[in-house]
């Protein structure tokens, strides 16, 4: 240690140039961390997709790719919509009102979840961590499943159950119900998956 | 700065170029400072061989990794088919890639025994806390090292492995979401994400890994090796300030892991050419089918060093939440009656606002809580531990069953994780959960209790 009286004003200029240094270090990694967002070209890859369901038998499901993830089409059988109002009770919203994970659009919040009854349209991703659930559409007692199960979906990984609405069943890891995509009917035979514009 | 030194009148002409070199850079010193003249302890056993295993499994994945990177491809439409090519049809590429996936499980094995050691003979205890808060920082890196590795062959698993732990991000509130977004630079796991993955795993991971395996040895030559007495050596010097109880590293410790080598090199040698795969354990069935983002495989586990952290994970329920707010209540309560004027104040508050977190957030969240708590957790263990003795051996019996227990939960824990949930397995790593939270949680506490043995001044060791 040295006993020279200490220079105030160069210890301020020390100061002030580390701090904006600092300041210099932390607008360099701005571009850095916004580099790690989607891309244009990602964003851009969101564009609606249209489905043909002329194809689409009763009680079977298609998937469609919108932005990456399965969109499931399910045409439901008439025994299946008259299931689904009956379950209301084991069910953690059965009336679609959250919307911590995503908002069910306005069209689909009825006891069906669709704008045309029979034609089920949800993006196949669970809730909970991210998986594709799995078809369990015949109703009845079958391994991993309860002995009254109604007919619906399985996440294979953390067991989560959606019924036939993709609606999620009380006490289980997934938070919500499956999204419901922003979706119009065009035609009885084309669906567009993305975008829900009136025109 | 070093005098300038002449070699000796007609010196070898060895001894003259290593005069020149030492004139310019200590190679002599650093040689003698961290071998020839780096005392180590006389009485390490089998355990202290863990150590030199996983720098040469650190040398065997660069080496590998560098050589498969010649031919692997990170591009979503192209990464699955090129590990095949490698496995197929580049000369020796398959021994190549089984020798870095055997590598990875190698690892985990040898750094899971080496982290064991540490806490059977307190080798985290002062003053090698930073030796051991390096070597935790170090198993957080290769668990980013393993995880990003892992979506690289772009297989099945791969693919909805990285899905799973990135959506975990998603669950820490207000931010959460954004985060994933910024993690998978796409919406979905996709090209964007496994090029970031590529980069993270071959050079900012492995950077930042042998930063810290450099600072972990510099720490521990800085304060000497502990050994299986938790006897500082250091205590007891001969004339010339070495230990006593000192052997050098170089040749007594070098000589002494070239068998732990070979012997390591025989069992790794015989997993790559006869069970590459392990069943299923090392290399998953799942991650031979090629990535599908419109379907996930019926059952997806991570790979088994993963598999404790997963368990606890899966365990935190919404029963389990409720379980830890009565337990955050029942220690509030504790604290209230045993504990002073503040203490009780602090404990009251505290838990009251533990438990309202616990209920407003989803469990979702506290599983990945729980799950990174239990690693992090390990960091702390210099401060948890109050035991007067450092060492096993002189600690009460009853301390070892402890560690038992520990031991079998952890393995419980890894076993569940590996199978599919179900009510009784995820009632089983709920109490696991519990138990490894209390072992470290309460440790203060119980670290102090029970009858110690007396510590000898020297280590104990019998010549062969």
């Amino acid at each position: 240690m040295s006993d020279a009286v200490v220079d105030r004003s160069r210890r301020t200029w020390i100061a002030m140039s580390c701090g904006a240094g600092a300041i210099g270090g932390v607008a360099v990694a701005v571009p850095f961390v916004a580099s790690m967002e989607p891309s244009e070209r990602a964003k851009a890859a969101g564009a609606p997709v249209t489905a043909d369901i002329s194809a689409l038998q009763p009680g079977t499901k298609m998937t469609v790719a919108w932005r990456g993830k399965p969109v499931w089409i399910v045409r439901r059988t008439a025994a299946e919509l008259a299931e689904l109002p009956k379950i209301d009770g084991e069910l953690a919203d059965p009336k679609s009102l959250r919307t911590n994970f995503s908002t069910t659009p306005p069209y689909a919040r009825n006891d069906w979840r669709s704008i045309k009854p029979e034609i089920l349209v949800v993006v196949g991703i669970c809730s909970h961590l991210g998986c594709s659930p799995s078809d369990k559409f015949t109703p009845g007692a079958q391994p991993s499943l309860p002995n009254d199960w109604p007919g619906g979906f399985l996440c294979p990984c953390h067991g989560s159950t959606f019924d036939m609405a993709g609606r999620v069943f009380k006490n289980k890891p997934a938070p919500d119900n499956l999204e419901v995509p922003p979706y119009k009917i065009l035609s009885d035979t084309v669906v567009m998956i993305g975008d829900d514009s009136k025109a | 700065m070093a005098e300038f030194k002449q070699a000796p009148v007609g010196a070898s002409r060895g001894t003259q170029f290593m005069t020149w070199v030492d004139n310019r850079f200590p190679a002599t010193k650093l040689f003698k400072e961290h071998m020839s003249e780096y005392y180590a302890p006389k009485n390490f056993n089998i355990w202290y061989v863990f150590g030199s295993l996983s720098l040469l499994v650190l040398v065997i994945q660069i080496v590998t990794g560098i050589f498969l990177v010649m031919h692997y491809k990170p591009d979503a439409a192209l990464a699955f088919g090129s590990v095949e090519y490698i496995m197929r049809d580049v000369p020796w590429g398959w021994l190549i890639r089984y020798m870095h996936s055997t590598g990875a499980s190698a690892f985990f094995v040898v750094v899971y025994l080496h982290m064991f050691r540490g806490l059977l003979y307190g080798s985290y205890r002062k003053p090698r806390e930073l030796v051991w808060i390096f070597g935790c920082a170090i198993f957080l890196c290769l668990m980013a090292e393993g995880f990003f590795g892992y979506l690289l062959p772009w297989g099945q698993m791969s693919y909805w492995g990285a899905q799973v732990i990135v959506n975990l991000f998603a669950a820490i509130p207000f931010v959460g979401p954004d985060l994933a977004l910024l993690i998978r630079g796409d919406y979905v796991v996709g090209d964007a994400t496994l090029n970031r993955f590529f980069s993270f795993h071959v050079i900012a991971v492995p950077l930042v890994l042998l930063g810290l395996v450099v600072a972990h040895i510099i720490a521990l030559h800085e304060v000497g090796s502990n050994n299986p007495d938790g006897v500082e050596i250091k205590a007891t010097k001969d004339a010339n300030g070495v230990p006593l109880d000192g052997i050098a590293f170089h040749p007594y410790y070098t000589v002494h892991d070239i068998l732990a080598v070979s012997v390591f090199l025989v069992v790794f040698s015989a997993i790559i050419f006869f069970a590459p795969e392990m069943g299923g354990y090392f290399l998953e069935y799942n991650n031979f089918i090629p990535a599908d983002p419109l379907k996930t495989p019926l059952h997806i586990a991570p790979v088994w060093y993963f598999t404790p952290f997963y368990s606890m994970l899966r365990a935190t329920t919404d029963t389990m939440v409720d379980v830890l707010c009565v337990i955050t209540g029942l220690a509030a309560l504790l604290a209230v009656l045993k504990g002073s004027g503040k203490v009780k104040v602090g404990a009251v508050i505290g838990a009251v606002v533990l438990i309202v977190l616990m209920k407003t957030f989803d469990a979702k969240f506290w599983g990945v809580v729980l799950m990174g708590g239990a690693v992090i957790i390990l960091f702390f263990l210099p401060w948890l531990d109050h035991s007067p003795v450092k060492s096993i051996r002189y600690r009460p019996g009853w301390h070892s069953a402890l560690y038992a227990i520990f031991v079998v939960f952890f393995l419980i824990l890894g076993y569940l994780g590996i199978q599919p949930p179900s009510p009784i397995g995820t009632l089983v790593a709920q109490t696991g959960t519990v138990f490894y939270f209390a072992f470290f949680l309460l440790m203060p506490w119980w670290s102090r209790m029970g009858h110690f043995k007396p510590v000898p001044q020297r280590v104990v060791f019998q010549a062969h």
